[in-house]
């Protein structure tokens, strides 16, 4: 297995030097747990950078419409991991029933309330600088663009067009007050690698992504939004070649991102992860 | 377990994809996806169906154009990644854009690419940004090049163009060092020559598509058999133990090994080398994040390198280097910066603009300059308030590189060369490195307790220099420091007594001032100069003879308008020169030069001389102080 995966090292080392410069540049630092595969993976990436710990708190964005199994999964976790868990929801929203689709809003508009708005209330309640977020280049066309520390303005929103240069591994990192950042520890791995890593690493993941009867979840998301695809690959291995395979893309099972053209875009130039 | 495919386990290469605009890189992207069978299902007929709703014949570069947008101004914006396989290995595409305003997005795109293809349309021949582009990859270390000829069908095929264009420019890139792998006629639209050989059409072409041409390029490697160069990122205290945790950017490290810091030449060996979850290895080579425990528990911190002793870096304060500017407001003489080189990050100042490059005649703009501007490339000189650890960039270039940051932002980058390597030798009872006996600047300023500076006043008659000169001087002076006032007045009665102010003269009296005050602050004094000082260039020349002693230079700007210095005419010279008793008076009938990035103005008719005073000192005290780690044993 060593030498088959000696690809992956180069990600993990980089990915690895990221949380560094990103723990000793800001002490107002998080990372947006989602408790799918890329956060798990970037978890144990974590605990690579530090020797075993996980010095930062992780946040997640608690939609109330997750699958029940992968709250189970994410106690468990923070337990055996000494996770410093924070939960963040939108209860105004969901007490209001303004969700989808019960509520008479889109789904865009529902991710937005419930995910992006949570979200931005607890960056500002608990004044982070920064917070690590799992997304990768090659998920789709607006994540492709992004770069390792991506800055957001005061109203969380990301001025794609005029990024700031990344070059030799030299990154941003001064900003006006007011400005926040996302880190990207792995944008330049693939879905395959994320794979093979947990593979490699024997990192634990939520079982919803193996195959049951037929089916098995791809990306995960709230369950009136995500939809399981037909798999039979009950195993990590059965996985990768299965994705060897497919000409399917990863988010084609969220169907927030299909609602027109530019949604994902316009989410995520507004503050979506 | 299945069976895995046979490019698992192989690197992916990644290539940046450059040009002028217009000539097909969007196209040539979409192109190879779709002939390499890279494109997600249901793609193609996506952007068939957009182009059809909008009413235009299939574009290949909406494959590439994500965003809203870019379809809506039809101009690539940014650098977008994109994955393709061939059947050998996988391939990351860096579609840098051509446009001339989007230069830090090619720099990003095009900084860690293996390879590049540089694309030229046979009906345009070599632009501007063909060398342009080119000029920058060589600059940021992108040595395989690959340069397609495309748009062939727009020329007929002809062999003889073709053949013209290779001639040109493979003159342009031999003379920036690149040897290009292979140029190769291709037409993007209809996919000749990508992944099918010419068919017929470019028939006297035999050599390989640039698919084939791609999979024998190989992945270059980290440098592990170059000299070591440890990079401290950070220092940890888990479960007890001392971690410093970094990178290996250069060579090998191995357990046991004698690891010398710099700069601070501190000394020990690994005790062990830290990995979480990972098989256990006494060795570690370039590209490797990892942490080490050292046998004995020496000073180290972020910024520090680590080489082996026998191979150390360089250590100064004064470099040369050859920079590219992206910043909206120029590199410019005076201002402050901040140079981050590996994890050193270190306050710098432009020394002098030595040679403007024109990227595409690679001929020298002429005149002297104070600022490199934006999009320009530069040999330039630099200091830094404090030792940077360096290498040239043909020795080593991953410590051979820096970016400078101007104001949070990150708007240059460039490459050292010219440094020289001296050898250390070693006091081993101090750990303190020196040639022995010699009392340098180093030695005085730990005796006097603070550095020399030289505090460069510069203004009209009667705009208060001396005034402030004096009060500076009796101010430092009471804090027990070593301090002396050049006054303009009183160094012409008698070093430049032959002087008078015709231009020439003005500009040997700055001379001689500035190297008699270089003289007594490399003796350890804070020297405060007192004169008009009315050229820029000659303050320039001052300040870059200073510099060049590691000594700070400190121009202090004593600004009040003409008039109120008019007014006040202490020793009645406007007066006189109003009367035409006195010829070429600077502010009546000679210029003056107002700085143009003083390090501090003093508006001596708004505040009174104790705020100046204040003022100054702030600003001045915390230059002149030790710097500590330097002195830590």
């Amino acid at each position: 297995m060593e030498s088959r995966y000696a690809h992956l090292d180069a990600l993990e080392n980089q990915s690895i030097y990221i949380l560094r410069e990103a723990y000793r540049k800001f002490k107002r630092l998080a990372m947006l747990w989602s408790i799918g595969k890329d956060s798990c993976v970037m978890l144990w990436l974590l605990r690579k950078a530090f020797f075993g710990h996980v010095p930062i708190p992780c946040v997640h964005v608690d939609t109330s419409y997750k699958i029940p199994e992968m709250i189970s999964f994410r106690d468990r976790l923070t337990k055996e991991w000494g996770i410093q868990l924070i939960v963040g929801q939108n209860r105004a929203v969901l007490e209001r029933g303004e969700t989808f689709p019960n509520g008479r809003i889109t789904r865009v508009e529902c991710c937005s309330l419930l995910k992006k708005d949570a979200l931005q209330s607890i960056i500002e309640e608990r004044n982070y600088q920064a917070v690590i977020v799992g997304i990768r280049r090659d998920e789709e066309g607006t994540r492709a663009k992004e770069r390792y520390f991506s800055p957001r303005d005061k109203n969380f929103e990301w001025n794609f067009k005029d990024q700031p240069p990344e070059l030799w591994d030299q990154f941003k990192t001064d900003f006006d007050p007011g400005t926040h950042l996302r880190i990207h520890p792995l944008l330049n791995w693939t879905e395959i690698n994320v794979w093979e890593y947990i593979h490699r690493e024997s990192i634990p993941i939520v079982s919803l992504y193996f195959s049951r009867a037929g089916m098995r979840y791809r990306s995960l998301g709230c369950a009136p939004c995500t939809k399981p695809i037909h798999s039979d690959a009950r195993s990590v291995p059965e996985i990768i070649d299965e994705l060897r395979h497919t000409k399917v893309a990863e988010r084609s099972t969220r169907a927030q991102d299909q609602e027109a053209e530019d949604a994902f875009e316009r989410l995520r130039s507004s503050g979506y992860m | 377990m299945p069976d895995f495919a046979p490019n698992s386990g192989v690197h992916a290469l990644r290539i940046v994809i450059v040009g002028h605009v217009d000539h097909g890189k969007s196209t040539l992207v979409g192109r190879l996806l779709h002939d390499t069978g890279s494109l997600p299902e249901g793609k193609f007929e996506q952007i068939q169906n957009v182009c059809r709703r909008r009413g235009m014949p299939f574009e290949w570069a909406f494959l590439m154009d994500a965003l809203q947008a870019e379809r809506d101004q039809n101009v690539t914006i940014d650098v977008s990644q994109i994955w393709f396989r061939s059947e050998t290995r996988s391939y990351v595409i860096i579609d840098a854009p051509g446009h001339k305003e989007f230069l830090k997005n090619m720099v990003t795109g095009a900084a860690n690419a293996g390879a590049a293809l540089l694309l030229i349309a046979a009906n345009e021949g070599v632009q501007e940004q063909s060398k342009r582009h080119a000029y920058l990859l060589s600059m940021l270390g992108v040595d395989q090049v690959l340069v397609l000829i495309n748009k062939m069908d727009l020329v007929d095929y002809s062999q003889s163009i073709f053949l013209q264009i290779e001639k040109e420019y493979r003159e342009f890139l031999e003379r920036l060092g690149i040897h290009p792998v292979r140029f190769i006629p291709i037409s993007a639209r209809d996919g000749l020559n990508l992944v099918e050989p010419s068919n017929g059409a470019a028939s006297w072409y035999s050599g390989p598509t640039l698919l084939r041409a791609l999979d024998r390029l190989p992945v270059p490697n980290a440098e592990s058999d170059g000299p070591l160069r440890f990079a401290v990122q950070d220092v940890y205290r888990f479960d007890e133990r001392r971690i410093i945790a970094g990178r290996i950017e250069s060579g090998t490290l191995r357990v046991g090994d004698h690891i010398l810091f710099s700069p601070n030449n501190k000394i020990s060996s690994v005790a062990s080398i830290e990995r979480w979850n990972a098989p256990l290895k006494n060795m570690a080579s370039a590209g490797e994040s990892i942490g080490l425990i050292l046998t004995e528990p020496v000073f180290v911190e972020r910024g520090h390198i680590g080489s082996h002793d026998t191979e150390t870096p360089i250590e100064t304060k004064r470099f040369r280097a050859r920079v590219f500017w992206m910043g909206d407001s120029p590199f410019s003489i005076g201002k402050r910066y901040n140079v981050k080189l590996l994890t050193q990050e270190i306050e710098c100042q432009l020394v002098s603009v030595d040679r403007v490059i024109d990227a595409t005649s690679l001929e020298t703009v002429a005149g002297l300059r104070l600022s490199v501007m934006k999009n320009e490339v530069a040999e330039v000189t630099i200091q830094a308030r404090s030792p940077l650890v360096m290498d040239n960039h043909d020795k080593v270039d991953t410590s051979g590189r820096f970016v400078v940051v101007d104001d949070r932002d990150v708007a240059g980058g460039g490459i050292i060369f010219g440094g020289v390597y001296v050898e250390r030798e070693r006091i081993h009872s101090t750990n303190l490195f020196w040639s022995e006996g010699r009392i340098d600047q180093r030695i005085r300023t730990e005796r006097n307790g603070h550095r020399g500076a030289v505090v460069w006043l510069t203004g009209l008659s009667g705009s208060g220099k001396s005034t402030l000169a004096r009060a500076l001087e009796t101010n430092l002076f009471n804090r027990h420091m070593q301090v002396y006032v050049l006054d303009g007045d009183n160094v012409r009665h008698g070093l430049n007594s032959n002087l008078g102010f015709t231009p020439d003269d003005r500009t040997e009296n700055i001379r001689r001032v500035a190297e008699v005050a270089k003289l007594i602050a490399d003796a350890g004094l804070v020297v405060i100069t007192s004169l008009i000082s009315p050229y820029r260039l000659d303050r320039t020349r001052a300040r870059n003879v200073i510099l060049s002693d590691d000594i700070e230079f400190i121009e202090v700007h004593v600004a009040a308008p003409l008039q109120v210095c008019e007014r006040r005419d202490p020793k009645n010279l406007y007066k006189r020169a109003r009367a035409g008793e006195i010829k070429d008076f600077t502010g009546i009938d000679a210029p003056y030069e107002e700085p143009e990035n003083p390090e501090i103005t003093i508006h001596t008719d708004r505040e009174s001389v104790k705020e100046s005073v204040g003022r100054l000192l702030d600003f001045l005290i915390p230059r002149l102080q030790l710097d500590l780690a330097e002195y830590e044993i």
